[in-house]
């Protein structure tokens, strides 16, 4: 049957016969990154389109619907008006941590890339710590937006900056936690453990009470860190025009950009691996017809689809509501999602000792 | 008691939120009523509201008269120095010195069709035109002078 492992193995097999290993391996990692940085172009412009078109019809209005059939090609216009447009640097600003602010960006979405199973078999790097790689690389997140806060000698980039790492270094806590809950029932750290242990029912369906609290509180604190609506007081364009990459232009901001919507794919992709089965398909219980008939969708698919549900969902929140203030941000972290957070957690290890999950 | 108050809190929160997820998810599966217009598409049956305004015009009459006295009125309201009155003397047929406008020169890269200038004028000379398609290659032709070449004062206006 198609499958993307598949294709994997025979580039593999056929490498490892035209060269000696260590060429291969080399090769499969120039072939990696390339694939990775292809994957981040389509998501860009893919991601910005749905955006577009979600925030359009959720608005009652239709959307970027000019440039090419249905606006398809609305984000590749952008993209080239970008890069023809002047990368700018500011007198003022720290040159070199300015123009690298952006690269770091996209260097840490790269690195997030690695753990993520993207099809049955089909994973870069499927290290025994996955969960606890992602969450640590995730939070140097912060250093980039730091960095092009401070180095753009701008009263409102350095305001962003500081918002936004406030804000990421808090919510990362119950994101975290909310992680934990995952972890606490499957016993691993391990991305293919993970998926392998929702082999008869997601975690959303057989944790029950305690999982549907950790999956909300996840998509918030992680709605939180990649600096969206309803928490993006990183950006916030009516009061710190674009907070910290205000001072960007042309491609140096599409990079910011894009590194917004990378992220974005990423932690629904980690929250389809971990709440929702990441490529496992759609199974009640063990071997019966209906586990047989969902298997016949591919799994690459079934992955896609819990991420984009989760996109959406995100974007669904992004229009819908308002901009918080920095003090009910950090009030509803503390006061609210952190607590509930580790009770749910203490419930979640009481669940899985007594095994009540199913 | 506290903890109580802090579950009903939680509860009134993901509820209002749902609410307006509710709202929203609505306008999303309901996408047919679409409350926007396809501007350059429906340019011929566009209805403007009546209040919209795009431009200062001087109506003129079919003799080629306008109101303007040239007293510089809105000249002195409008904030941020759109119009600039340039005036002349003419004489009168009883040999007598008149003031009158020799150029009304109005910037609409500057004007941000605030209207004071309308309310300002004691002779309704000048209006707001409901034009809006106002982009030009040159920045030099927005500058604009309102009197037509060769106008004169219409009788009767002081």
């Amino acid at each position: 049957m198609w499958s993307l492992s598949h294709i994997a193995n025979e580039i593999h097999r056929w490498l490892n016969d035209l060269f000696n290993p260590t060429w291969a391996l080399i090769i499969e990692m120039v072939m990696a990154g390339v694939a990775v940085i292809g994957l981040f172009a389509v998501l860009g412009l893919v991601l910005v389109l749905m955006e577009r078109r979600v925030a359009a019809w959720i608005q009652i209005r239709l959307g970027p619907n000019r440039v090419g059939p249905f606006g398809l090609m609305q984000s590749m216009a952008d993209t080239l008006k970008l890069i023809v447009k002047e990368g700018l640097t500011p007198d003022g600003a720290d040159k070199v941590m300015f123009n690298i602010a952006p690269f770091i960006a996209m260097i840490v979405a790269m690195l997030l890339m690695a753990p993520i199973a993207f099809a049955k078999d089909f994973q870069l790097w499927d290290l025994n710590i996955g969960v606890l790689f992602v969450t640590a690389v995730s939070s140097l997140m912060v250093v980039s937006i730091l960095m092009a806060g401070w180095s753009s000698n701008n009263k409102y980039s350095l305001m962003g900056a500081m918002r936004s790492g406030a804000q990421i270094v808090s919510y990362e806590l119950s994101a975290g936690l909310s992680i934990m809950t995952i972890i606490v029932l499957t016993g691993s750290l391990q991305v293919s453990d993970i998926i392998h242990a929702q082999n008869n029912g997601w975690w959303i369906f057989k944790g029950h009470f305690p999982v549907w609290v950790a999956f909300v509180i996840y998509i918030i604190a992680v709605t939180a860190e990649t600096n969206r609506a309803p928490f993006d007081l990183a950006e916030a364009e009516s009061e710190l025009t674009a907070g910290f990459h205000t001072e960007y232009s042309g491609m140096k901001f599409a990079l910011f950009f894009l590194a917004e919507y990378i992220n974005v794919f990423i932690v629904c992709a980690i929250g389809a691996t971990l709440f929702l089965g990441g490529w496992m398909p759609l199974h009640f219980g063990t071997d019966n017809a209906f586990n047989q008939a969902m298997d016949w969708i591919p799994s690459s698919v079934w992955f896609f689809g819990k991420t984009f549900f989760l996109i959406f969902l995100i974007m669904w929140f992004r229009w819908t509501f308002p901009r918080l203030r920095i003090d009910q941000l950090l009030n509803l972290e503390w006061k609210y999602l952190l607590p509930i957070s580790m009770i749910n957690l203490l419930l979640a290890t009481a669940m899985a000792i007594l095994g009540w999950h199913f | 008691m506290f903890i109580t108050n802090y579950i009903k809190e939680v509860w009134g929160a993901v509820k209002s939120l749902a609410t307006g997820m509710k709202r929203t998810i609505y306008y999303f599966t309901h996408h047919k009523e679409i409350i926007t217009q396809e501007y350059p598409d429906n340019r011929d049956t566009l209805v403007l509201p009546e209040r919209f305004k795009g431009e200062v015009v001087m109506p003129h009459n079919q003799d080629n008269e306008h109101r303007c006295t040239g007293c510089t009125a809105c000249e002195l309201a409008c904030p941020n120095g759109t119009i600039k009155v340039i005036t002349k003397f003419d004489l009168t047929p009883e040999g007598k010195k008149k003031k009158a406008i020799d150029k009304l020169v109005y910037h609409l890269e500057l004007c941000t069709m605030c209207n004071l200038c309308v309310e300002a004028c004691p002779s309704d000379a000048i209006k707001m035109a409901q034009t809006y398609e106002h982009s030009v290659f040159d920045r030099n032709q927005l500058t604009k002078i309102l009197n037509n070449p060769g106008s004169k004062i219409m009788e009767g206006v002081e």
